[in-house]
């Protein structure tokens, strides 16, 4: 069974998920704050933490830097109620393998930490939205970096079936393609996120907040 | 009260349209509100007087920007790379001009002319300060008190060299008119004065204003704790209460908190409600919203771009509201899927049900929901509408519209 670690400052957010998850992962422990969860995730070394994206003291990103910086193979899901973009970016980027908003159901949720467990990503329609709507628009010709900066044909594909609510098997039935080359476009798509040097992405960011 | 208010905002800018020459008269007297022909007898009389008027005619040329130009001519040489060569030439040029009249006898004496350039050029710059603000200058949403008042960097250095060049200019003029000796006198008694008073006041002046800074704050802060807490009591509260009174219905409750999450987040994201939105989008997440409340469902929208919301759009949404409620009907407790996408060309909009699922092609033709409502409504408004079902499968209907 995949084993996790729950940081989220929320004491009954965190009893209420260790509940739901109960029998389907192992949960290793939980954690409220940034200290707790970095020296818990580095004794426990959990397949999977959980994480929070906002909580005092720096939030989901520092447990990740912290954490990343002594045991870079430490995988992270981001489990959040906020779906600013922002947070949602700021958090992908900082390492965490995927993104699920706390509504999630617990078979889903445990579905996704298996995922991410894995070595895949997991992306929900919201986050499958937001990087389409990030990497959408041209840039200057000579800027573009095509192996970072530009989603393929068939990787916007993929994203639009997720945004529609399409799981990762019903899309690789309707574009005949195996669940596998599915999953190997989202973890290119995660990876392009993560290290694109695209500024739209910090911009498109800020704007979305400012303008709306 | 409001024509006053306005013109006093007005900027000082060159009037080509009501212009004779350069329409540097005409901008000056609608500036001053005055007639123009007043201050083109003020420049004629002055150039065959001493020919100052020249030169200042020039000089307010160089410093106003044009109408609909945000940039004097001199502004815009001074952009270039070659700043100081352009202005080294345009120095020589305006003293050989200077010179030229001093020749021909076209000149008031030194005594005068010197100065009063000196003090024209010092008052052109602090005059420019009364332009609006750069509009490029980065938004400080969390600060907005302290900042507003002051001047940027640049323009408080352009009203000091200003304000040097006036003084200076007086002086000058004092100087040479011999009149500095008694002023200095009455100036030294001034300093004495007013170093005096600046040391028994500064401090109490520095208090004043910090405490005034500090009250500004701590009155925006409650303002704005004022504000969270009677949001928080009509919307949150309110919700919380009636979700106790209704817990024996849980689809209610599971609506009423639905409702309520949708509300707080768009409050936090600073959107404004969705009953007055205008876009494509916006409204799609109202008709969802709608949707949500009348049948308990629960509605994830996710949509990537935006426009405004025309003819065609208004169509679109309508169709989408009844795919929407077509779904609510059939789906279930499972959550329905909206998914918008606004590219320049076209707008695709797709329903996705996960309840039992049909065959499309064995609905009764006499079913209006589907027929009219959607796939006729699109087709009228030149968009089509496809419904992809299978027993089992669920149903997704895609909608199309261009642009």
């Amino acid at each position: 069974m995949t084993s996790v670690v729950i940081v989220d400052d929320h004491q009954l957010f965190r009893s209420g998920v260790r509940a739901e998850l109960d029998g389907l992962v192992e949960v290793l422990g939980d954690a409220p704050t940034v200290e707790d969860a970095v020296r818990l995730v580095l004794e426990a070394e959990p397949d999977v933490v959980l994480l929070d994206v906002q909580m005092p003291g720096g939030g989901g990103v520092e447990v990740i830097r912290q954490v990343t910086e002594r045991r870079p193979a430490q995988r992270f899901l981001a489990l959040s109620v906020s779906d600013a973009p922002e947070d949602v970016i700021a958090v992908i980027r900082a390492g965490a393998r995927g993104y699920v908003t706390k509504t999630i159901s617990p078979p889903e949720l445990a579905d996704a930490v298996d995922r991410v467990a894995d070595g895949d990503a997991v992306f929900s329609p919201r986050l499958a939205g937001f990087v389409l709507d990030a990497f959408a628009g041209g840039l200057p010709e000579r800027a573009v970096d095509p192996q970072l900066d530009q989603l393929t044909a068939r990787e916007r594909e993929v994203l639009r079936h997720i945004a529609r609510g399409y799981l990762y098997k019903e899309i690789a039935q309707r574009l005949s393609i195996s669940t596998k080359t599915v999953e190997a476009h989202v973890s290119a798509v995660l990876r392009k996120l993560q290290l694109s040097n695209r500024h739209e992405l910090s911009r498109w960011a800020v704007e979305r907040r400012l303008i709306d | 009260m409001a024509p006053m208010s306005a013109s006093a905002a007005m900027p000082l800018r060159r009037d080509s349209e009501h212009g004779l020459v350069l329409g540097v008269a005409a901008g000056i007297a609608r500036r001053l509100r005055i007639d123009p022909v007043i201050v083109r007898v003020a420049f004629a009389a002055t150039t065959v007087a001493g020919g100052a008027g020249l030169v200042l005619y020039l000089l307010a040329w160089a410093l106003m920007p044009a109408e609909g130009s945000a940039k004097a001519p001199l502004e815009r040489i001074v952009a270039r790379r070659d700043t100081w060569l352009v202005v080294a030439g345009m120095a020589c040029l305006a003293v050989a001009a200077l010179l030229l009249l001093r020749k021909w006898g076209l000149w008031f004496s030194d005594q005068f002319v010197l100065p009063v350039l000196l003090v024209t050029a010092g008052g052109a710059l602090i005059w420019r300060q009364s332009k609006a603000p750069p509009e490029d200058a980065p938004p400080a949403p969390r600060a907005p008190s302290a900042r507003a008042l002051r001047l940027p960097p640049d323009a408080a250095g352009r009203a000091a060299v200003g304000a040097a060049l006036v003084v200076g200019g007086g002086l000058v003029f004092l100087w040479l008119n011999d009149a500095l000796q008694p002023a200095r006198d009455v100036l030294l008694a001034v300093v004495v004065v007013v170093v005096a008073l600046t040391l028994i006041l500064a401090p109490w002046w520095l208090r004043l204003v910090r405490g005034l800074t500090e009250e500004r704050a701590e009155r925006i802060r409650s303002q704005e704790r004022a504000e969270v807490a009677a949001h928080l009591h009509d919307s949150v509260l309110q919700t919380l209460a009636l979700m106790q009174r209704r817990v024996d219905d849980p689809r209610e409750v599971a609506a009423l908190a639905r409702r309520q999450e949708r509300e707080l987040r768009a409050w936090l994201n600073g959107r404004r409600a969705l009953d007055d939105a205008d876009t494509v989008a916006s409204c799609l997440e109202a008709a969802a919203a709608e949707v949500e409340e009348a049948h308990g469902v629960a509605i994830d929208v996710v949509a990537v771009g935006d426009a405004p919301l025309d003819k065609r759009g208004e169509a679109l949404v309508a169709a989408t509201r009844e795919a929407l409620v077509n779904a609510a009907k059939f789906a279930g407790d499972a959550s329905i899927a909206l998914y918008a996408e606004v590219a320049p060309e076209r707008v695709e909009v797709f329903v996705r049900d996960r309840g039992p699922g049909f065959e499309p092609e064995r609905v009764p033709a006499d079913r209006r929901g589907v027929r009219e409502s959607i796939v006729g409504r699109m087709e009228r408004h030149g968009g089509r509408a496809l419904v992809h079902s299978a027993p089992g499968e669920g149903t997704e209907i895609e909608l199309v519209m261009r642009r």
